[in-house]
């Protein structure tokens, strides 16, 4: 698809359909029995500076400072990322490296907060007439809320929108189709706010200049259709659009959504903003409302808690910061064969060791899994090209020839057979007879690449600067002989000059 | 109540259903109904051919395992060995003896599969390997057919299968000569060569309805067997409808221009190993084709080679050497029929 004549794509009405995808279990329901409630305050919030994709925030509080919510714990320039907020009013008791819950495992300067109980906001400047505002200055407020896209990529939502605004949006997707098993904090957020979720869609309309909404839920959300619609019609946006998806994992995926509702494919290595298209989640509409309408930075979210190992699964509003341990002791605790703690859903979350780990603005769900639902200790077999994985994978990637240029280490192969494509959704570990853990290879390789781009970046930049050293030395080489030589030049002329003197004086 | 011994490990977290053994296990079982019928027509000789070359086979997987120092029981329990033991006792005759399978499945197991590496990492079809080369060297014990119950007079009890096949004897009285017959598709050739109409050797008993007699039920059987496996997902239509559809477009108008020359469509459909091929053979994964694209081409070329080997090799049949040359071709068909990526 070339790029100009692919802008301003429009779902045509009609559904498509995308490549390969699995009909999983849902395991939504156990989480979705009882009304959202916040739990009380924890002991101690661990607040990771850097929970976006983008530069940290640096520290702008001390040990023993006293905090309100929502005053900012950082400050960063908005064109790197976004900002960090006290969820509640407490004390600083220590800035230092924690795990951060982040699939590295790596520890990240985290602002320590212990909470006073009086959850006493700061001054707060909501924008009720944002309507009449410029989208620039709404932009400004969405950064300075720390709202960060929360369906699990955490990209800086205000980066999002401008570059929406700067490139044209045709329509904003708002996608609510939460494909992965056991999560359900997007549907309990539809089904109990609907009009938060429509108010960020108008919002994010505004800033974006999208002349069409699109809310994407998943058919098997039964109340959250009727919720959703009541809430459009009674905002008076008739010209929001709800759309039932069918529930294919990944269908939640960015791309896929985008080929469903549309039919057309995101250019490899692109963005939906090549299509004239803009992606956000349904919480991170929520949040955007909360900030502009009553000045609310992103300080708490729905998570989901889940999966046979905890005693009461449920979904929780839980501050950013909460330790997991505190959820699920909310929750009932765990039960006795509980194995493996997951951030995420069981198809692409990441493991946790402790759950003395903080939950994040990108935390969805907490996953509890018993040993029973764990892969089984099944060896690994060889690969017998069976062609499953293939079939399954959204992206029409061969998985199959792609986990062996990975192991053998054949990057150019690799990039050929476009790995960087891969969305790392599991579709091709899940099915496989031979038990290969196909996403962790593709996820090792990626990451491989990112490394080798990162190396090439840094030996061109050094052998630019040894090529420009060169030229320079060789440049004031030649000046230094060019300056002799004009000397030599301009002495020999002289010295001409002094013997014809001479010679017409010895002839005088 | 804090907890720090969580076990960690990389998405997907949950289990998936699918196991090799499970795979090839239900391979097996779509065999079921085409054994049976073979052996209701032929005699339990194919029984005891299954049993010697699965033994055979699983003793050669062991010993190299073995000696490639790896683990036997995941290995052993993926019933791919028995797979290719049982693939190629159904393509030999019941009678032949038993060394013959001893040597195939040397060859098989041995060469062509744990010295290119072992499971998944063949060139060839290890049981077509097998075959061809008992096929090659030992031509007069692999053309021992007998033909079906009903149209030969001498049926052979268990025992005397077992005594043929074991010490090569048979009960006083006969001779291989009076026991066995040419197959269908021989008789066909042989016709043809010599100048005959196919619509009088046709009228011979050993065909029936469709293909040869016996030969044909066996080869439904396969067909079903087949459907069990596509409805299982263990192997997409493209190979088997390529393979099946090139043989009827090529042979539907031959026949129907002149039949005295060119066999019936059905008669090359149900007879020999077409069937058996088309569903159980060429779709082996490991040496066939990796995209369903590639998969149609490796069918077609199936069916093709299958259909001139037949028409104007030295061979009544095909299919083994059909599929060991588009083996030979997978990894070109591969390079070409890449399907296209997300986005590009």
């Amino acid at each position: 698809v070339s790029l100009p004549e692919a802008r301003g794509m429009k779902p045509d009405g009609r559904l498509h359909r995308f490549r390969g995808g699995l009909h999983l279990r849902h395991h939504k329901q156990i989480s979705c029995t009882r009304a959202v409630e916040r739990p009380p305050l924890p002991g101690e919030l661990i607040l990771p500076l850097r929970q976006h994709l983008g530069d940290p925030a640096r520290p702008r509080v001390s040990v023993g400072d006293h905090v309100l919510k929502g005053e900012p714990l950082g400050e960063i320039e908005c064109a790197g990322g976004v900002n960090v907020h006290a969820p509640t009013s407490g004390v600083v008791v220590a800035i230092e490296p924690r795990p951060m819950s982040h699939p590295s495992g790596r520890s990240g300067l985290c602002v320590v907060l212990q909470p006073d109980g009086e959850d006493r906001w700061c001054e707060r400047t909501p924008l009720p007439g944002w309507a009449n505002m410029e989208p620039h200055d709404l932009v400004s407020a969405i950064c300075a809320a720390g709202v960060v896209g929360l369906g699990g990529a955490v990209f800086p939502t205000h980066r999002k929108a401008s570059l929406g605004r700067r490139r044209g949006t045709a329509t904003l997707i708002l996608n609510g189709a939460e494909c992965e098993p056991y999560i359900s904090c997007d549907e309990m957020l539809m089904r109990e706010h609907p009009e938060r979720v429509v108010a960020g869609a108008r919002i994010l309309q505004h800033v974006t200049g999208a002349e069409q909404v699109v809310i994407a839920i998943e058919d098997q959300m039964g109340a959250v259709f009727e919720a959703l619609a009541a809430a459009i019609s009674a905002a008076g946006a008739p010209g929001i659009d709800l759309v039932k998806v069918p529930a294919i994992y990944p269908e939640g995926g960015e791309r896929q959504l985008i080929q469903v509702l549309t039919g057309h494919e995101v250019p490899s290595g692109g963005l939906p903003a090549d299509l004239g298209l803009l992606v956000q989640n349904v919480g991170t509409a929520a949040a955007v409302a909360d900030a502009i309408l009553e000045g609310r930075p992103l300080l708490e979210r729905y998570v989901t808690v889940t999966g046979n190992g905890v005693a009461d699964p449920r979904n929780l509003l839980a501050l950013i910061g909460t330790p997991v341990a505190h959820l699920v002791q909310q929750c009932g605790g765990y039960r006795g064969d509980a194995a493996r703690l997951v951030v995420g859903g069981p198809m692409m979350g990441f493991t946790l060791r402790s759950d003395h780990e903080p939950v994040v603005k990108a935390s969805n769900c907490l996953l509890i899994l018993s040993a029973d639902d764990l892969r089984t200790s099944q060896p690994e077999m060889p690969c017998i090209r069976c062609g499953e994985c293939a079939r399954v994978c959204p992206a029409g990637l061969l998985p199959q020839l792609l986990q062996w240029q990975v192991r053998t280490g054949q990057w150019d192969e690799a990039v050929a057979y476009h790995l960087r494509d891969c969305i790392e959704c599991g579709c091709c570990d899940y099915v496989c007879p031979s038990h290969i853990p196909l996403a962790a290879w593709f996820r090792h390789g990626k990451g491989e690449l990112k490394v080798q781009a990162r190396e090439r970046a840094t030996a061109d930049h050094a052998r630019r600067r040894h090529e420009a050293r060169e030229e320079r030395l060789e440049r004031q080489k030649r000046e230094k002989r060019e300056r002799m030589a004009a000397k030599k030049k301009a002495l020999r002329a002289r010295a001409a000059a002094t013997a014809s003197d001479e010679t017409q004086e010895s002839a005088e | 109540m804090r907890r720090v011994d969580f076990s960690t490990g990389a998405a997907p977290h949950i289990p998936s259903v699918a196991t090799v053994g499970q795979v090839m296990r239900t391979v097996l079982y779509a065999l079921v109904p085409g054994i049976a019928l073979h052996a209701w027509f032929f005699g339990p000789g194919i029984l005891i051919q299954i049993a010697l070359a699965s033994v055979f086979a699983l003793s050669f997987e062991a010993l190299m395992l073995r000696l490639r120092g790896r683990s036997l029981k995941p290995f052993i329990n993926d019933y791919s060995a028995v797979v290719t033991a049982v693939l190629f006792a159904l393509c030999i005759p019941p009678l032949a003896p038993w060394w013959i399978s001893a040597v195939a499945m040397l060859m098989a197991i041995v060469i062509a599969k744990h010295l290119y590496g072992g499971l998944g990492q063949n060139v060839f079809n290890p049981a077509m390997i097998g075959y061809v080369v008992a096929l090659i060297s030992f031509p007069q014990f692999m053309t021992r057919w007998q033909a079906p119950a009903g149209i030969t007079p001498v049926s052979l009890d268990f025992n005397q299968t077992l005594l043929a096949i074991l010490h090569g004897r048979l009960p006083a009285g006969q001779s291989w000569d009076s026991i066995t017959q040419a197959t269908p598709l021989d008789t066909l050739k042989t016709g043809l060569h010599a100048g005959q109409s196919l619509l009088d050797v046709g009228q011979a008993p050993i065909f029936g309805g469709l293909g040869g007699a016996g030969w044909e039920w066996v080869a439904a059987a396969y067909l079903a067997g087949g459907m069990f496996l596509l409805l299982r997902r263990v192997i997409t239509w493209h190979v088997p409808l390529a393979a099946l559809g090139i043989v009827l477009v090529c042979t539907l108008p031959a026949w129907l221009l002149d039949p005295v020359t060119h066999a019936s469509p059905a008669q090359h459909l149900f007879s020999g190993a077409l069937m058996l091929g088309a569903f159980f053979i060429a779709t082996d994964p490991v040496s066939g084709c990796a995209s369903n694209l590639g998969r149609l081409w490796f069918g077609l070329g199936v069916g093709l080679i299958t259909l001139v080997i037949r028409r104007w090799g030295g061979y009544p049949d095909g299919v083994a050497f059909a599929v060991l040359l588009m083996n030979m071709a997978a990894p070109l068909i591969d390079r070409y029929t890449r399907p296209r990526v997300y986005g590009t």
